[in-house]
């Protein structure tokens, strides 16, 4: 029992963690002269370029990958990437997302497949954009922009829905709903073989 | 005539408006340094300071003045009403009141009389400024007493222990000035400086005074009684709307109370700089109150510089380096001062005084030998302590390393 006590001084190098036995290094306060340098790096400071970007005015671009406002991505023909699947909503460590899916329907099609998002909210009182719902998306439909402008002055407008969540129609994309690109399933979509709509998908929304 | 005579010969109205405008002055330069503080206070620390209300964030500190004074206004219940209100006043007022014997011009024409700007010129002045700033204390002591609450009362406690001591060394830096002017009169002193400004024929007394006008008001390095990470906001915690307001505002002109003081005794008050009296007869004599506020905001800048590169001292080491160096620094100071104008005055050989000279100087080095010699065995020696190697397992010893390190 005793024998449990007695110190293994040399072993693991415990002999070294011992603070009393390290060697005092910086034992001599700085001369006076010395210290009076302090005043001299303040006075330099004072000519030196502020480092204050003066923000409403000046924008600075953020990082490349940096963290801000989420978007739903869009198929090159205009329909949507969300299939509602919810997997983002279960990844989210902060429960700020909630997802409605719906079977699209003959006539009325969101997105390629089976289902669409028909209701997708992200909370930004809730969101600490750590960027884990992007990773849980099958489909790259939400990804993160660089936007960072995200205060407002009620609960209710920090609440996205849908609408200001979904990225732009771009060159080439006819606003959902419509008809998938003839002749082609959502295999077809995944794989990046849609790179843009086809007439008859157009003329069908008019319709 | 005197400076004395010249006031004696004012007649009411003049009185009146030199009082109006000098309470004007101070408020003016009190918002000014405010601004010009936090200003050089960022540009030290690579920020640019406020600089969103006016042009350069001129107009800030008024928009903080109106925003305190539109705030409410809270009395704890635990606190002594009445004290709790009249301590603010006390402060503000006392502080002003120093501005009375400070000469901020030479001879001027003020509306077509012939006077100085300063409002009376006591044959005891400067110790009437020394008693008007030791009632200052009275508003901190009594606003931290008043507010029952505790830190408020920790912070207005060191802030009196922390005043008096300073003024004791204060004061003492202040003889040698008397003696050399041979009064205590202010503007007979600024008159005693014609030659030499005091600042170089008496700079130890220089360097005690602006040390300890740095712990007198209450400013980094020697904020301790309002030091926000030990204290919240020592003794002005409890204060809000316009009574901190009025705390803030005697803080400044305090701080402007003391430099116009340390120019007056030291940096020759409104006189020109050296080889620049000409510029005195300028605009009438009123181009005298531009040098005194250039030395002024000299020293204004060297607090806000003191504030830029010092962190703030310990209460221990701050009153060790009160009562054990800069008082007996100060007296001793004293001694050789006034020993060299006696014997000037006795008519003593430029031999006698050289030789008077050389036996302190001897002195002084000896002294630091020997203390330098002592520091450097005690080093050695505590360097040799050896912790006995423990036979069963012990929390290391905190050894001798703490007190080879302070020591």
């Amino acid at each position: 029992m005793a024998d449990d006590l007695v110190p293994r001084s040399d072993e693991f190098g415990l002999a070294h963690a011992d603070q009393s036995k390290a060697p005092i290094t910086n034992q001599n306060t700085a001369s006076f002269g010395k210290q009076l340098l302090g005043f001299w790096v303040t006075f330099k400071t004072m000519f030196k370029k502020v480092n204050t970007v003066q923000y409403p005015e000046v924008k600075e671009p953020t990082a490349p990958r940096f963290h801000g406002r989420h978007q739903l991505n869009r198929h090159p023909d205009g329909l949507e990437k969300c299939i509602g699947c919810e997997l983002c909503a279960w990844a989210c460590p902060a429960d700020a997302i909630y997802v409605e899916g719906a079977d699209n329907k003959e006539g009325e099609r969101f997105s390629p497949g089976e289902r669409y998002g028909k209701v997708y909210q992200i909370n930004y009182l809730r969101c600490i954009f750590c960027g884990l719902c992007i990773e849980a998306c099958p489909t790259r439909a939400l990804t993160m922009t660089n936007e960072y402008e995200l205060a407002d002055n009620t609960r209710g407008k920090l609440i996205f829905e849908k609408d200001d969540l979904l990225g732009p129609l771009r060159a080439g994309m006819v606003p959902p709903p419509h008809p998938m690109y003839p002749n082609t399933d959502d295999s077809n979509y995944y794989r990046g073989e849609v790179t843009s709509s086809h007439p008859s998908q157009g003329i069908a929304k008019n319709d | 005539m005197s400076n004395a005579e010249l006031i004696g010969q004012d007649p009411g109205w003049v009185i009146v408006l030199k009082g109006v405008l000098i309470f004007a002055v101070c408020v003016f330069l009190t918002i000014m340094s405010v601004w010009g503080e936090r200003r050089i206070v960022a540009r030290m620390q690579q920020r640019s300071g406020p600089n969103r209300v006016g042009k350069f964030g001129l107009l800030q500190a008024l928009v903080d003045g109106v925003k305190l004074a539109l705030k409410e206004d809270l009395i704890p219940k635990a606190a002594d009403r009445v004290v709790f209100v009249i301590a603010p006043i006390i402060s503000t007022t006392a502080c002003f009141m120093a501005f009375a014997v400070i000469p901020l011009t030479g001879q001027v024409n003020f509306f077509g009389h012939t006077t100085v700007m300063q409002m009376t010129d006591l044959s005891v002045g400067v110790l009437y400024v020394l008693a008007i700033a030791s009632v200052g204390v009275y508003g901190i002591v009594l606003a931290g007493w008043s507010s029952g609450s505790t830190y408020p009362l920790l912070g207005g406690l060191r802030s009196s222990a922390q005043v008096i001591s300073y003024e004791v060394a204060m004061g003492l830096s202040l003889v040698a000035v008397f003696i050399y002017a041979g009064s205590m009169s202010t503007s007979e002193i600024v008159a005693a400086q014609d030659q030499w400004w005091f600042a170089v024929i008496l700079f130890p007394s220089f360097i005690i005074y602006a040390i300890s006008m740095v712990g007198e008001t209450n400013r980094a390095p020697f904020d301790l009684a309002e030091a926000e990470g030990e204290l919240v906001g020592g003794f002005h915690t409890e204060y809000s709307s316009l009574k901190f307001a009025l705390f803030f505002l005697s803080e400044y002109v305090n701080i402007i109370a003391v430099s116009a003081l340390a120019t007056t005794l030291f940096l020759g008050g409104y006189r020109a700089l050296p080889g620049l009296g000409f510029t005195e007869q300028w605009l009438g004599g009123w181009f005298t109150l531009v040098w005194f506020f250039i030395k002024v905001l000299g020293f204004f800048f060297i607090f806000v510089w003191l504030r830029g590169t010092l962190p703030r001292l310990r209460y221990d080491q701050f009153m060790k380096f009160g009562w054990k160096v800069l008082i007996p620094f100060s007296l001793a100071w004293i001694l050789v001062v006034s020993t060299l104008r006696v014997m000037s005055q006795q008519g003593a050989s430029q031999g006698l005084i050289a030789t008077f000279i050389f036996s302190i100087a001897l002195i002084y080095v000896a002294i630091t030998t020997l203390l330098d010699r002592k520091k450097a065995e005690l080093t050695k020696a505590s360097r040799e302590i050896k912790a006995p190697e423990p036979s069963f397992p012990v929390p290391s010893i905190p050894n001798s390393r703490a007190e080879q390190i302070n020591g």
